[in-house]
């Protein structure tokens, strides 16, 4: 096989697990942009991917397929209002960010489990079916793209595309989307300005929390095919990308898209006589040793929202 | 009358304890159990039975002097305003070099030096790993968060890769390293003797070593001090002329070298073999036991009892009554999730010694307008 014919091989599926993180990730941005650091995406990740295969496996002996989408905003509801506990913390409780996160990451490991195995018996729930892939006809046959882009891809693809294209619109093109990055940048003038740190805050976490949730249970649906109790690091993939992305949407895109790549060729290295020497190590570490290199390359002119992680007291300047 | 001063943190410390388990019985209310039988059987299963056998006491003891461990690399970094979230990275690393360092050692090596080989190998390569992260954060001011978060899981994929690759079970378990005979680990035979235990190891004693040795860096000596003072202000640190790059970097490669010794103590001696797939979560619930230790040396090795409790009687716990063992993971993770939330308790006591000050007041009014 040819670079370019092996390049479209890969690419649905590079294409396809990319989307989980991004979802993700798009969260993280809410989030970190409104002034609150959130290491707790894996966690939120994890609550929907367990809410999204309960339901899926409850609903899907009486309505069918439409279980798997009906499972999608109830994941997304039920990771909200996980997210809630870290807003709680964070925002009206002046809580360390960083170790409220961690504390919601190792809630959702043990909270998820606990509660699979006391309804079900084990730590597994298993979805038979789950999201199935789709070929676009004719689309699919334009030449490289309909490969790319077309082939053997999910509805749940386009879903999270065009949740990138509208938090990229709320987020710089709405009177919102400017308020909540002026909580991140600069609290006490977004304050005097007569904005509510404290809302915008609220309803920065809130959208990390539902757009996570959507991650993992796009995750579990499309790929895991159920909850087997761990999201695989996902998460902090996800916060990986954020980094690398420099915390706007379009690089977040290019950056979890680059990740999916590096991890699908990562998973088939094995069976590809191609990269049968390869020592494919080097792709698994290559997003965490990206996001630091660029840490380092950009140290002086850092893109993180400069509020963010700071507690916000309306007395206090 | 003359009140009895109980220091505040202290105060916070015991409410978010005592808060998880609260929320821990609650959970046990909602499935339908009895949370006093739940969390007498917990407590059983972390002693047992003493009389007739050590073997739960050893578990919970070895459980405790893991944690103590990497509670004790949080608390260090913590104490020069560091949080070391890799600690879980750097066990898995600790673990790793001193396996394969054992793997190199002829077998008929004298044990004590068996034991030297792997306390030495494994501090080194978790300090060498926290010290990436320290020298990031010196020289380049990134964040040692985000850094160790990385660092973890390059960890995670580099022993993955390893193990897999180079020390597998066997031909057939590529998961699991291969596993290293009792005689070339921290496990001792006196100790399996007295405990009825295998897991019971030399990693006890290093653990209270620990305890003893970095009470003693931070509390009396010039350079512990050194070290906290650019903890509580770095800017001051430096024009009383420390320099605080090397104390960032200096505190990192400590507190890495003691998460390296609770990674052998768990891989070269509570077990004797590397999973891969997982990082430890002994490096997470460190953090629990750093916050409700208060990041003193002593505060770290009580909390670690506590939690040592909690995680060894656990299994005794579904066992007796059927409830899930993650309830003890949810019980640390909210304890972790209400250290963070102090301020709650903060409003909380303004609100009570509000009332209590505006009760006398009241009274000696005569509680009548005129």
């Amino acid at each position: 096989m040819s670079a370019i014919d092996t390049f479209l091989y890969l690419s649905p599926m590079a294409i396809g697990v990319s989307m989980p993180i991004l979802a993700a990730s798009l969260g993280g941005l809410f989030s970190e942009r409104s002034g609150v650091v959130n290491i707790g995406l894996e966690g939120q990740m994890l609550v929907g991917a367990f809410a999204a295969s309960y339901v899926s496996v409850r609903l899907y002996p009486a309505i069918g397929a439409a279980a798997f989408w009906l499972s999608l905003p109830v994941a997304m509801a039920v990771a909200l209002l996980f997210s809630a506990l870290h807003a709680v913390a964070c925002v009206s409780l002046n809580a360390n960010h960083v170790i409220s996160g961690t504390a919601i990451n190792m809630l959702a490991a043990a909270f998820t489990v606990f509660f699979s195995r006391t309804v079900t018996g084990s730590g597994v729930i298993d979805v038979r079916g789950g999201i199935m892939r789709y070929t676009f006809p004719g689309l699919s046959n334009i030449p490289v793209l309909g490969k790319i882009l077309f082939t053997d891809t999910y509805h749940t693809t386009w879903l999270i595309l065009f949740l990138l294209l509208a938090s990229w619109f709320m987020l710089y093109k709405t009177s919102f989307g400017l308020g909540l990055r002026s909580c991140g940048e600069n609290p006490h003038a977004a304050n005097a300005a007569g904005i509510s740190v404290t809302k915008y805050r609220y309803v920065g976490v809130l959208l990390s929390g539902a757009l996570s949730g959507l991650g993992g249970a796009v995750y579990a649906l499309c790929f895991d095919k159920g909850f087997t109790g761990s999201i695989y690091g996902l998460g902090f993939l996800a916060l990986a990308s954020l980094i690398f992305g420099r915390w706007n949407p379009w690089g977040i895109l290019g950056s979890t898209v680059f990740f999916g790549y590096a991890s699908t060729v990562a998973n088939v290295a094995t069976v590809m006589p191609a990269f049968a020497k390869f020592p494919t190590v080097l792709l698994k570490v290559f997003p965490y040793v990206a996001t630091l290199l660029v840490l380092v390359f950009f140290s002086r002119t850092s893109a993180a929202p400069k509020a963010a992680g700071e507690a916000f007291d309306k007395d206090k300047h | 009358m003359k009140r009895l001063r109980v220091p505040k943190p202290f105060i916070f410390a015991v409410a978010a304890v005592f808060s998880g388990f609260v929320a821990g019985a609650l959970l046990m209310l909602i499935i339908g159990k009895n949370p006093i039988v739940g969390y007498a059987a917990l407590f059983r299963g972390a002693v047992k039975n003493p009389a007739v056998s050590l073997s739960a006491v050893g578990q919970t003891l070895i459980m405790s002097a893991i944690l103590c461990l990497s509670g004790l690399s949080l608390a260090f970094a913590g104490k020069v305003g560091l949080f070391n979230i890799g600690a879980a990275g750097q066990m898995l690393i600790g673990g790793f070099a001193a396996s394969v360092a054992v793997y190199r050692l002829p077998t008929d090596c004298p044990k004590a030096l068996t034991i030297a080989v792997i306390l030495v190998v494994g501090a080194f390569g978790g300090a060498v790993w926290a010290g990436v992260a320290g020298v990031l954060k010196a020289r380049f001011g990134i964040n040692e968060v985000v850094a160790t978060i990385m660092l973890n899981w390059v960890a995670f994929w580099t022993v993955d890769y390893f193990v897999r690759n180079y020390f597998p079970r066997d031909a057939y378990v590529k998961t699991t390293s291969r596993v290293l005979p009792d005689a070339m680990s921290l496990r001792l035979q006196w100790l399996e003797k007295i405990f009825d235990s295998r897991f019971v190891n030399f990693g006890l004693f290093v653990a209270v070593a620990m305890v003893v040795l970095t009470w003693f860096i931070m509390n009396k000596t010039v350079f512990g001090f050194e070290l906290r003072a650019v903890g509580a202000n770095r800017f001051a640190a430096e024009y009383a002329g420390i320099h605080a790059g090397t104390g960032t970097v200096c505190a990192m490669l400590i507190a890495g070298a003691l998460a390296g010794l609770a990674g052998v103590t768990y891989y070269l001696g509570y077990v004797t073999s590397i999973q891969v797939g997982v990082l430890p979560s002994y490096g997470y619930d460190g953090i629990a036991v750093a916050l409700v230790g208060q990041n003193s040396p002593g505060g770290v090795a009580a909390a670690a009892l506590l939690f040592g409790v909690l995680r060894s009687g656990k299994d005794f716990m579904t066992i007796e009554t059927g409830i899930m063992n993650e309830l003890a993971d949810c019980v640390i993770a909210i304890i972790i999730y209400f250290s963070a939330a102090i301020m709650l308790y903060e409003k909380l006591s303004a609100k009570l010694t509000k009332k209590r000050a505006a009760a006398p007041a009241a009274a000696e009014t005569g509680g009548g307008k005129p």
